[in-house]
């Protein structure tokens, strides 16, 4: 029994691994097509304002020092070596490693989408319950409006208006960056950061929490209108106690599998709002790597979202098993010989 | 005294189309059911006629938007629709009709145990534990998902959970289609079993037949309003004992009694 419960589960991880390279692979392929055809040019990226002073036996040099006219099939396959050896390439904008980059900008990137991620996901989650326990009501209309106009509403535009009257207007609120300007990094305290971090964290929870305000509130609605809901309150339940005994874990488990599967939308909120705020995460640096016409770190960010996205998905349907019952424990596969054994029962 | 009397009862919805027009949606259009200690009353009629609504009116379940009109008396006190929330659970139950009654992400037990604490109960967990074992359930039962369970053991749990406390009311939506004959008759003893302790029980059915061996009176309705009592003795032969034209169509249109359908306009 645990044996094959074992089996049955390095099954699926090794399923899901599999399902990872492929993916990674696809995405591999797709990016190095796309570099390819681009119209950059890797020589004047590599030499960069004096590209008008070298002429065109030195640009032959280079190109044959990088293997520029090599087919592309080689070019990848020398690339891809690279990679499998952990070598992501060099960054010239930042002049470090391409590995080392993303590491460092991920970590400040990470602070500010994590309580992102929690504020749009408890905030959503509480107004769609809200609205939808309230279906019909001004609250609710309330509600189900400004998660629309929220929903309408570009990042960045979000993000310059809440800096205009917080940072600019009122003052709560650092201008710029991750830390204090003109503070030495030993002397940054705890506080500060997360003073700097408030804003660009609100104007990205903004926008992830519409879909789970609109998502909650729906999947509310279709729990109020069940016949189990009906039942409980035939049993005397108040509207407090169905939506605490009822409602709430049968609403949790869309929500949560929309707030993990959408790490991707983060990701691309935090280019922006990192952009406005001028906070030195990985979003911001895709926004430099792309300007600056920095290949190999938007290769290695392409790569590491893939990664990033994928276990955000696979958290998500995690999760969503353990809080549905119906998927953590399916009546076709496990749960057949729970009903095969119940309608036995019921014969004897 | 009557456990249960209901008095030309109507329930209309009110609906605003696009916001501004006003539509009232008749419901109930008039309903009359008295239901005295130790009687199960049947309370028959096609799809939509009104059955499921007045079991909600009674339970004061209602939505906002509804506007009722008659009386509702519960053991010779006039309930307002508040006062049928307070009774609902503890001295007028439902007995509900299928698994889409229980919560599909809460374990059996737990269900059970709330409802036990809902009616009013000293000690839930034993209380679910024996309600459930009294209709053959064991223990393992408690912890399954209703997904885990079969349509028999489903309805089973349903039972136990509906009949937990000492109710003085029992509003049955339907509680047999779909089972085998031997469970439906095991719901059907039970809700007698608990009419002859003193109960009062409303038997909400469209099976005539099976209604009739376990009823002391059947009450037909039509569109939302009753439109005769019978006794389950009437109904026999070719239906010449039953009085309203609507109750001996119902009769003489069973399988067994020739699948006889009324002629148009003999009904009306």
């Amino acid at each position: 029994m645990l044996t094959t419960v074992l089996a049955s589960l390095l099954a699926e991880i090794a399923r899901r691994i599999l399902r990872l390279v492929l993916l990674l692979a696809a995405v591999a392929v797709a990016s190095f097509v796309l570099m390819v055809n681009s119209p950059v040019d890797p020589i004047s990226v590599y030499v960069g304002a004096d590209i008008a002073a070298i002429g065109p036996q030195q640009r032959a040099l280079i190109a044959e020092r990088w293997g520029f006219d090599d087919p592309p099939l080689e070019r990848f396959g020398a690339w891809l070596g690279n990679l499998l050896q952990g070598d992501l390439g060099y960054s010239l904008t930042f002049n470090q490693p391409v590995g080392e980059v993303i590491a460092q900008r991920f970590l400040t990137s990470l602070a500010l989408m994590a309580v992102a991620w929690l504020l749009s996901g408890v905030i959503g989650f509480g107004l769609g319950l809200l609205a939808g326990v309230h279906r019909g009501r001004t609250l609710d209309r309330v509600v189900t409006w400004w998660a629309y106009t929220l929903a309408s509403a570009p990042t960045f535009w979000v993000g310059l208006l809440l800096l205009y009257v917080f940072s600019v207007w009122l003052g709560w609120t650092p201008l710029c960056c991750a830390v204090p300007v003109g503070v030495v990094a030993d002397e940054v305290d705890l506080l500060d950061r997360i003073h700097h971090l408030l804003l660009p964290a609100v104007t990205l929870s903004i926008v992830g929490v519409a879909p789970v305000v609109l998502h909650t509130r729906q999947a509310v609605v279709e729990a109020m209108e069940s016949d189990f809901v009906a039942f409980a309150r035939a049993q005397g339940e108040s509207t407090s106690g169905l939506v605490l005994h009822r409602v709430l874990r049968n609403a949790a488990a869309p929500a949560l599998l929309l707030q993990f599967s959408s790490w991707g939308e983060l990701f691309g909120g935090s280019v922006l709002a990192e952009q406005v705020f001028s906070y030195p995460g990985l979003g911001a640096a895709t926004t430099q790597a792309a300007l600056a016409q920095d290949v190999p770190l938007l290769l290695g960010i392409a790569l590491f979202t893939t990664v990033f996205v994928f276990v955000g998905n696979q958290l998500g349907d995690l999760v969503h098993a353990w809080v549905d019952p119906r998927v953590r424990r399916p009546r076709l596969t496990a749960g057949r010989g729970v009903r095969a054994r119940a309608l036995a029962e019921e014969a004897a | 005294m009557t456990r249960l009397q209901i008095e030309d009862l109507t329930v209309s919805f009110v609906q605003y189309e696009r916001g501004l027009r006003r539509r009232v949606v008749p419901g109930l259009a008039g309903m009359d059911l008295d239901v005295a200690p130790g009687e199960v009353v049947a309370l028959v009629g096609a799809s939509g006629a009104g059955k499921s609504l007045l079991a909600h009116a009674v339970l004061g379940l209602l939505p906002p938007n509804a506007v009722e009109s008659g009386r509702v008396v519960v053991d010779g006190f006039e309930a307002a629709p508040a006062d049928r929330r307070r009774f609902a659970g503890r001295d007028v139950v439902l007995l509900p009709q299928s698994v889409t009654y229980l919560d599909p992400v809460a374990p059996v037990g737990r269900q059970i145990r709330r409802a036990a604490r809902l009616a009013g109960l000293a000690d839930p967990a034993a209380a679910a534990a024996s309600a459930l074992h009294r209709r053959g359930l064991g223990a393992e039962v408690l912890g399954r998902y209703p997904h885990e369970l079969s349509g028999g053991m489903a309805r089973r749990v349903l039972v136990a959970m509906a009949l937990l406390g000492r109710p003085r009311i029992i509003i049955a939506d339907e509680p047999t289609p779909g089972l085998q004959q031997e469970s439906a008759e095991a719901v059907l003893d039970e809700l007698r079993a608990r009419a002859d302790d003193g109960c009062g029980v409303v038997l909400i059915t469209h099976d005539l037949v099976a209604a009739l061996p376990v009823s002391d009176r059947i009450v037909i309705c039509e569109e939302g309003r009753t439109v005769d009592v019978a006794a389950p003795q009437d109904f026999t032969g070719d239906g010449e004992r039953l009085r309203h034209p609507y109750t001996r169509a119902l009769w003489r249109a069973l399988p067994a009694n020739g699948l006889r359908l009324p002629a148009v306009g003999e009904v009306a």
